[in-house]
C-alpha cells in the first residue's frame, strides 16, 4: 500500500473521529474554550441522553435494511405519560418504571408483529404509531402537562439539580469516584484489548501490529481520562451518563458478540441469502422493532425525569435525532452496515453541534440548517464511498 | 440489410464474443440459435446499443452504412427494436400507457390520451389483438401481454425486429399465433431476428440459421440450401469435443437411496394456477451424483428449491424421504436439519452477503456450530473459515476479505464452504461453475468428487451439457417442468438429451392440434 492510499483509508475507517475532532475544535475556537468546560461536558451527555438510547434502538432496525421507526418520538411521549399518571397515583417508583419499559415494549411487539409477520412496511406501521400514540398521549393528559414530582426517580433517572452518582470517596473540590471509576474503564480497556490480542495470536490469529494497537489505546485512555476529569471537576457522574453507559455495553455485545446481532446484519447484507441459510428472518425483523419500543421506554423514563413532567408535545422530532445519529455514525441506508459505537459517534457529533451552536449564539432555525446539511453529507460520503469501492 | 463484422466483446475474465459475423437480408426472418451462454443476447444488445459504441470492436453496418449507438434510443431511431425475454410491462398501467411509455404522444407537457389509445388500438389490430387499450397490462395473459411488446414496437415504427426468446413463456397456442405473426409481418417486408431455444419454432418459421457456439459464429445455414433438418441444428449447436476437462472418480461406492422426492407439484407464486412442477418423481443415491439437464426455464432451480424447505411456489404437494424416512420441510432451517444443502446458481443475489467477510459468510447456516448459547466466539470462526479456505483452496489474503472483492470462482468456493460446513448429506448445486473459469471449474468438479467419496449425494444442475455428461453418473431430462427422461452415464449423449426435450416439446403440440 502506498502512504496515500493508506492515508485514504485511514481516513476512510474513522472518518466521524476525525469529523467529531474537528467539528469540536472548530467550537472550542469559536467559543474561546467554553465547550469543554465541564459543565458543557455534562450537559452535552446529559442533554442527549435520550438520543444515545433512541439511536442505538433505531441502528438495530435500520440494519435489517435501511429500515427506520418514525413513531419513537411518539412512543417516548406516551410512556412517559403512563408513568407521570403512575407516580401521580403514588405507585412504586420501580414498579412504574417497569411498568413504562413494558409499555414500551408492548408498543415494540404491536408494531414489530405488523412488519415482521404481515410485510406491512416499517414506514407505514411507524407513521401510524406516530400519530397513534402521539394523540393517545393527549387523550390521557387531556393536553395538559402533568408534573412528576417523585424526586427519587428524578435523580435516578438523570434530572433535576443533583441527579449525579454520589461520590463515595466524599471529594469536595473534585469527584473521586468519578475518577476511579475513569481510571478503572481505562484499565478494563487495555486488559481485555491485549488478553485477546495474545489469545489471538497464540492461536495463530492476524493481529493488528502492537504500533497500532498501542497508539489507539493511548488516544482512547487520552479521551476517557479528559472526559472524566471534566466531569469530576463538575459534579461528578451523571446518572443519565450511567443508563447510556449500560444501554451502550449491551447492545454493543448483541451487535457485536451474539447470533441474534449477526443475523441483523445478514438481513441487511442480503436477505434471500439469509433466508435461504436457514435464518427465520421474520423473527430478527421482530426482535429488531420489540427492542426500538423497549429501548423508546427507557428514552421515555429518561425524558420525564430530566423534565420533571409529562406533556404532550414531548418527544417531538425524536425520531429524527436518532435516525440523524445513526446515518451520520456511518449506518448505511441501505442496511447492513454500521455499529453501536460509530452511532454514539454520530449522537455525540450532533450533540456537540447543537451545544456549539448555542454557546456561540446561533439562531435555533439555522442550527436545523446546519443538522441537515451535516446529515446529508454524512449520507453522500456513505453512497460514494460504496460506489468507488464496487 | 444489415451486416455485424467481426464483432468481439470481452467482459472481465471472458470473451463473450469472438470475431462474429451476422449477416440478414432484407424482408427475412433469421435465427440466431446456440446454447445457453452462447453470446446470442450479448451480440444483440450490441446491436441494440445496449453496450455502446466503443466497448466492443467490429461493424455494425445498417442499411449501408456503418452506426455508432451509444444507447438504444438510437438504434430505435433507425428502427431496429429489440424485445427482451423478459417482458418490459408496467403491470398497473393500461395496454395504451405501455406502448407508449417512453414515447408519449402530445405536448411535451400535455399527454394527449385521445391520440395514445387511438394510436395504440391501430396498432393492436395489427397484432390481432381485440382488447380494449385501456386494459391494464395485469390482467391480460402472457401470450397477450407478448403481443403487447411486438406492437409496441410496431409503435416505434419498427423495421428491424429482434425477439429474444419471444416464447418462452407461451404455450403452444399462444407461441403459434405469434409464429404465424411473424410470417405476416415477413410478408409485408418486416426483417426479424429471433432467438430460440426451441429448434423447431426456428425451422418452421426462419429462412436462415446462424449457430453461435462459445462466442464464435459456427455456420449460417439458409432454407432451401441446407438442411433443415431439427438433427442437423442440435449438431451445429453442441458439435464440441469432450476431452479431458472433468476429473476422474475412482472407487466411489453408490450405496441407498438417500433422497427420494415422489410426486411433486409446484404452482407459480404469482400466477398460482399455473402449473411450475408437475408430477415429478426422482431419487438419488449416497455417493452418487446425479445430474439435472434442461433448458432455462425447464423448472430445474424451482423444484429444487421448492423442495429446500418451500423457498419457491405455492400450492406445493408431493413427499419427501430422506434416507426412506419421510420428512416435512417447511422452511430452509428444517431442510438443513434433514440433511440438505441448497447451492444457489444465483451466488451474487442469494448466496453471498458481498459486503460481509468470507468468515462470515463460511458460518452463516451453521452459526451454531461456532456460537454457544446465542454468543459467537470470534475466534473459532476464523478458524473455521481458514479451514475450509484451505481446503478449497480459495485465493484470497485472508478470510477477512469482503467476498465481493474476490473472483467469481473464488466466490463459489465461499459458497461452497458455507454449505459444507453445514454438514449436509445431499447436495443440491444449481449452475456451480456458471460464470467461473475454466480452471476454477476443474476445481469445483475435484471437490464434487470429494464429497460423494465421503458418502453424501450431489444433485447438480446444469445448463452446459458437457459438464453434465463429464460429471454425472445419472442424470434426469426436464421440460416444462416435467421429466422427460432419465440416462445412464454410458448411455447419455448431448444429441440424445436435446433430442429428448425436443420430442415432448414437439408431443406437446401434436396432442393440441
Amino acid at each position: 500500500m502506498t502512504t496515500k492510499s493508506k492515508i485514504l483509508d485511514f481516513v476512510q475507517k474513522y472518518t466521524m473521529i476525525i469529523a467529531l475532532v474537528l467539528v469540536t475544535l472548530f467550537f472550542t475556537w469559536r467559543t474561546g474554550g467554553k465547550i469543554l468546560m465541564p459543565q458543557n461536558i455534562t450537559n452535552i451527555i446529559s442533554q442527549n441522553a435520550y438520543v444515545f438510547v433512541l439511536a442505538t434502538g433505531m441502528l438495530l432496525c435500520i440494519l435489517t435494511g435501511g429500515n427506520i421507526d418514525l413513531s419513537v418520538g411518539s412512543v417516548v411521549c406516551f410512556v412517559g405519560t403512563v408513568g407521570a399518571v403512575l407516580m401521580h397515583k403514588d405507585l412504586n417508583m420501580w414498579l412504574a418504571v417497569v411498568v413504562m419499559l413494558l409499555v414500551g415494549l408492548a408498543i415494540g411487539a404491536w408494531q414489530a408483529f405488523w412488519i415482521a409477520y404481515v410485510h406491512v412496511p416499517p414506514f407505514i406501521t411507524t407513521l401510524s404509531g406516530m400519530m397513534v400514540f402521539r394523540g393517545l398521549s393527549n387523550v390521557v393528559l387531556q393536553g395538559k402537562t402533568m408534573s412528576v414530582t417523585n424526586e427519587k426517580f428524578v435523580q435516578i433517572f438523570g434530572g433535576g439539580a443533583n441527579c449525579y452518582v454520589k461520590d463515595v470517596f466524599g471529594g469536595s473540590e473534585i469527584n473521586i469516584l468519578c475518577l476511579v471509576v475513569g481510571v478503572l474503564a481505562c484499565v478494563l480497556y487495555l486488559f481485555f484489548t491485549f488478553r485477546n490480542r495474545s489469545t489471538r495470536s497464540r492461536a495463530g490469529l492476524e493481529v493488528e501490529s502492537l504500533l497500532k494497537t498501542l497508539v489507539k489505546a493511548v488516544v482512547i485512555v487520552a479521551v476517557v481520562i479528559f472526559f472524566t476529569l471534566r466531569l469530576a471537576q463538575y459534579k461528578g457522574l451523571p446518572m443519565a451518563l450511567v443508563w447510556v453507559a449500560v444501554v451502550i455495553l449491551i447492545y454493543t455485545y448483541i451487535t457485536s458478540k451474539t447470533t441474534v446481532g449477526r443475523y441483523l446484519y445478514a438481513i441487511g447484507g442480503n436477505e434471500t441469502a439469509t433466508k435461504l441459510s436457514g435464518i427465520d428472518t421474520k423473527k430478527i425483523y421482530f426482535f429488531a422493532y420489540a427492542n426500538m419500543g423497549l429501548l423508546a421506554g427507557l428514552a421515555g423514563v429518561l425524558t420525564i425525569a430530566r423534565l420533571t413532567s409529562a406533556q404532550p408535545t414531548y418527544g417531538q422530532n425524536y425520531e429524527m435525532d436518532a435516525i440523524g445519529s445513526c446515518f451520520i455514525g456511518g449506518a448505511s441506508a441501505y442496511g447492513g452496515v454500521g455499529t453501536v459505537p460509530g452511532v454514539i459517534i454520530g449522537a455525540l457529533l450532533m450533540g456537540v453541534i447543537n451545544i456549539g451552536m448555542s454557546i456561540m449564539g446561533v439562531d435555533a432555525n439555522y442550527q436545523k440548517v446546519v443538522k441537515g446539511l451535516v446529515l446529508l453529507a454524512a449520507v453522500i460520503f456513505d453512497v460514494v464511498s460504496k460506489k468507488k469501492n464496487s | 440489410m444489415l451486416e455485424m463484422r467481426g464483432i468481439t466483446k470481452v467482459f472481465p475474465g471472458v470473451k463473450a464474443l469472438d470475431d462474429v459475423n451476422f449477416v440478414v437480408k432484407k424482408g427475412s426472418i433469421h435465427a440466431l440459435v446456440g446454447e445457453n451462454g452462447a453470446g446470442k443476447s450479448t451480440l444483440m444488445n450490441v446491436l441494440s446499443g445496449w453496450y455502446p459504441y466503443g466497448s466492443y470492436s467490429g461493424d455494425i453496418v445498417y442499411e449501408g452504412e456503418v452506426c455508432k449507438f451509444s444507447n438504444i434510443k438510437d438504434s430505435e431511431g433507425k428502427g431496429i427494436v429489440i424485445i427482451h425475454q423478459e417482458l418490459a410491462l408496467v403491470p398497473y398501467m393500461s395496454i395504451g400507457e405501455n406502448m407508449f411509455l417512453g414515447n408519449e404522444q402530445g405536448k411535451k407537457f400535455a399527454i394527449d390520451w385521445d391520440k395514445t389509445h387511438a394510436e395504440a388500438t391501430k396498432y393492436l389490430k395489427i397484432v390481432g389483438l381485440t382488447e380494449s387499450s385501456k386494459t391494464l397490462i395485469k390482467d391480460i395473459g402472457v401470450g397477450k401481454q407478448q403481443m403487447v411488446e411486438i406492437a409496441k414496437a410496431l409503435a416505434k415504427h419498427a423495421r428491424l425486429m429482434i425477439l429474444d426468446e419471444p416464447t418462452s413463456s407461451l404455450n403452444e397456442e399462444d407461441s403459434q399465433a405469434l409464429l404465424d405473426l411473424l410470417l405476416e409481418f415477413k410478408k409485408q417486408g418486416m426483417t426479424s431476428i429471433i432467438i430460440s431455444h426451441k429448434i423447431n419454432e426456428v425451422s418452421y418459421v426462419a429462412d436462415d440459421i446462424t449457430v453461435l457456439r462459445d462466442g464464435k459464429t459456427i455456420e449460417t445455414l439458409t432454407r432451401g440450401v441446407d438442411d433443415f433438418s431439427e438433427d442437423r441444428i442440435i449438431r451445429g449447436m453442441v458439435g464440441r469435443e469432450l476431452s479431458d476437462r472433468f476429473p476422474k472418480r475412482q472407487g466411489v461406492e453408490i450405496g441407498d437411496v438417500a433422497l427420494e422426492v415422489e410426486h411433486w407439484n409446484v404452482n407459480h407464486p404469482v400466477y398460482t394456477e399455473k402449473k411450475v412442477i408437475d408430477d415429478v418423481s426422482f431419487h438419488v443415491r449416497r455417493g452418487e451424483v446425479v445430474g439435472f439437464s434442461g433448458l432455462m426455464g425447464a423448472g430445474r432451480t424451482e423444484l429444487a428449491m421448492s423442495i429446500f424447505g418451500r423457498s419457491y411456489g405455492t400450492e406445493i404437494s408431493g413427499s419427501v424421504k430422506i434416507h426412506g424416512k419421510e420428512v416435512k420441510l417447511h422452511s430452509p432451517r428444517q431442510a438443513i436439519d434433514a440433511g440438505l444443502a441448497y447451492v444457489t446458481e444465483d451466488r451474487k443475489g442469494s448466496g453471498l452477503i458481498l459486503s460481509n467477510p468470507i468468515s462470515i459468510n463460511t458460518t452463516l447456516a451453521n452459526l451454531k456450530g461456532v456460537s454457544r448459547r446465542g454468543v459467537i466466539d470470534h475466534d473459532k470462526e476464523l478458524a473455521v473459515a481458514e479451514e475450509y479456505r484451505k481446503k478449497l483452496n480459495t485465493k484470497t489474503p485472508s478470510v477477512q476479505q469482503n467476498v465481493g472483492n474476490l473472483s467469481g470462482g473464488n466466490q463459489q468456493k465461499v459458497l461452497l464452504s458455507k454449505w459444507m460446513y453445514a454438514d449436509p448429506d445431499i447436495l443440491i448445486l444449481d449452475e456451480p461453475t456458471r460464470g467461473i473459469d475454466v480452471g476454477a471449474k476443474y476445481e469445483i468438479y475435484c471437490i464434487i468428487n470429494e464429497l460423494v467419496a465421503e458418502g453424501k449425494s450431489v444433485i447438480m444442475i446444469s445448463s452446459e451439457l458437457p459438464e453434465v455428461l463429464g460429471m454425472s453418473d445419472r442424470i434426469y431430462v426436464l421440460n416444462e417442468g416435467r421429466i422427460v427422461g432419465e440416462f445412464d452415464r454410458g448411455e447419455a449423449s448431448q444429441e440424445k438429451i436435446m433430442a429428448c426435450i425436443l420430442a415432448t416439446d414437439s408431443d406437446a403440440k401434436e396432442k393440441k392440434q
